[in-house]
């Protein structure tokens, strides 16, 4: 086991010099660089926090003991989603779970964190540059952050997170390392062809249930590739599976420039048609679609605008999205094209983490495969996966329609 | 017998034994009664509460650790998690529910395939090294 070494500002942190709150802090990062057999700490640019999502007592307990022992962020820290939608509270069915899930909102805020609730913090100016390091939870902001934006964070948790924002620290270990990032076995994407803006998810999917504890390094990824079809290929990915960090070759900043001597799996469309079926129920009858999981760019909000004009919706529709984002969309007049064809706009959280949908609906549409994976287990619906075009399409037929 | 491992929490637990044949995630993966609802899971529906849980790593959601915590509180938790490889979201699960509450679920890492499936199995986790005998 590797001895971790202290810097005599980290020694004072953990002796309690700067504060309970903060030694509070160093004892979990020094035990996590402990576990991960980290020789040293590394500062910190950012962080990103998940902690905010109520997860029951304990979440609050915690958050109420660094603010009452005085702690404080010391790098600019963005905050996940919380439990409710604070701009729209009558969306959230359980108003125990809603009123918990705002004192711990308040509990981050409190503590110097930006209010930003979003699962995307990418989507917000001042991300993170390429090689920084950074101390990033939520498992698609880890994978963008890595490996769209080439920032450096490890695979981070609830308490962890604030833990690393409130000492400017991380266990320099992991991600962190240039050697762990290293691509190790190659995903021939080759066969596929076009992608949809679906095939990101599929993959994504598929990719994380295979790939175990190695780092993929895809091939045949458009070059084209959006910023929102890479989000969408990790937010999968990461869901199905532990996967914080791939490489794309041709499209993303640390994908190797030749691929040999790596292990390589051919995925064809084959592979994609047995994901497709394994995630989503075939339903002839939905009940809602739920869409901006993660939280819809803007870019993305618009072309939900372009499809939604026209005959009316007959289901429910969701959109998942950021405050700010949101605060985009009311300038530009596009917030009050989606509301008018009666997409309800959703902010700081998400359909899938709290109790928003009704509990009498069984089966609900997305084009997102991290929804499709968790919503069934979260909120007890099956979930049925088509693209955006396709989930329009079916909330304005009032029932599945695929192949839009 | 008595197998070695590698302290990553410690702890004291007795227990029965669990062995997951993918890894779990204990935030979408798991109920507030510790019971397994990721219906992709292979022991989707088996409870989790009081076993000595045997899995190769977690998976997923870094709000695992959260839950765990959660679950130690409200004393649904396993008795003791035992991993094959080194995972930090579950160890700190447990760290903070020691932070916060005085109690402490065992995480050690050891290769577990010796471990039989009908054996009570007792988990001594000091420092850094633990100890399973059965």
């Amino acid at each position: 086991m590797q001895t971790l070494h202290l810097t005599a500002v980290e020694e004072a942190m953990l002796g309690g010099q700067e504060g309970d709150g903060v030694a509070l802090a160093m004892r979990v990062i020094v035990g996590q660089a402990r576990i991960s057999d980290a020789p040293r700490l590394v500062e910190i640019t950012s962080a990103h926090v998940d902690s905010c999502l109520y997860h029951g007592q304990v979440s609050l307990d915690f958050a109420h003991r660094l603010v009452d022992l005085g702690a404080r962020v010391r790098v600019p820290t963005t905050l996940n989603v919380g439990s409710t939608d604070l701009i729209h509270p009558g969306l959230v069915r359980d108003h125990e779970l809603a009123a918990a899930g705002r004192e711990l909102m308040a509990a981050y805020v409190d503590l110097g964190c930006t209010p930003t609730f979003t699962c995307a913090p990418y989507q917000l100016p001042n991300r993170p540059a390429f090689g920084e390091h950074v101390a990033w939870a939520e498992s698609n902001a880890i994978v963008f952050a890595n490996s769209v934006l080439g920032a450096r964070t490890d695979r981070y948790g609830d308490f962890l997170d604030v833990c690393a924002a409130i000492t400017g620290r991380a266990p320099y270990a992991g991600l962190q390392t240039p050697e762990a990032r290293r691509g190790t076995v190659v995903f021939d994407c080759r066969a596929l062809g076009e992608f949809s803006d679906l095939t990101y998810s599929l993959l994504g999917h598929h990719i994380g249930s295979v790939v175990g504890a190695e780092i993929p390094v895809l091939l045949g990824i458009p070059a084209d590739a959006s910023e929102d079809d890479l989000k969408a290929l990790g937010a999968a990915a990461a869901s199905a599976g532990g996967v914080a960090l791939f490489h794309a070759v041709g499209v993303t900043p640390e994908a190797p420039m030749t691929v040999e001597g790596l292990p390589v799996r051919v995925v064809d469309l084959e592979t994609l048609h047995r994901v497709r079926r394994e995630l989503s129920t075939v339903a002839s009858e939905l009940d809602a679609i739920s869409i901006g999981t993660p939280h819809a760019s803007y870019a993305e909000c618009v072309r939900l605008s372009e499809l939604v004009v026209g005959p009316a919706l007959k289901l429910p529709f969701y959109l998942s999205t950021a405050r700010a984002t949101r605060e985009r969309l009311a300038e530009s007049g596009v917030l009050q094209v989606l509301e008018a064809a009666g997409v309800t706009v959703v902010v700081d959280t998400c359909t899938y983490i709290t109790a928003i949908l009704s509990p009498t609906w069984k089966h609900v549409m997305t084009n997102s495969g991290k929804w499709a994976h968790y919503a069934p287990g979260n909120v007890n619906v099956s979930a049925v996966l088509g693209s955006l075009a396709e989930c329009v399409a079916s909330a304005r037929a009032g029932h599945l329609v695929l192949d839009a | 017998m008595i197998i070695h491992g590698r302290t990553l929490h410690p702890g004291t637990a007795t227990g029965t034994p669990i062995r997951l044949t993918a890894p779990l995630s204990f935030w979408g993966g798991t109920d507030n009664e510790g019971r397994i609802v990721d219906a992709h899971h292979p022991q989707c529906g088996a409870v989790l509460t009081g076993r000595v849980v045997l899995m190769e790593s977690g998976r997923g959601s870094s709000s695992a650790s959260s839950v765990l915590a959660e679950q130690i509180r409200a004393r649904t938790a396993p008795a003791a998690i035992i991993l094959s490889r080194p995972d930090p979201i579950i160890p700190l699960g447990a760290l903070i529910a020691a932070e916060l509450y005085d109690l402490n679920l065992p995480v050690v890492v050891v290769p577990y395939d010796a471990v039989p499936a009908d054996a009570v199995l007792q988990v001594s986790a000091g420092p850094d090294r633990a100890t399973i005998a059965w």
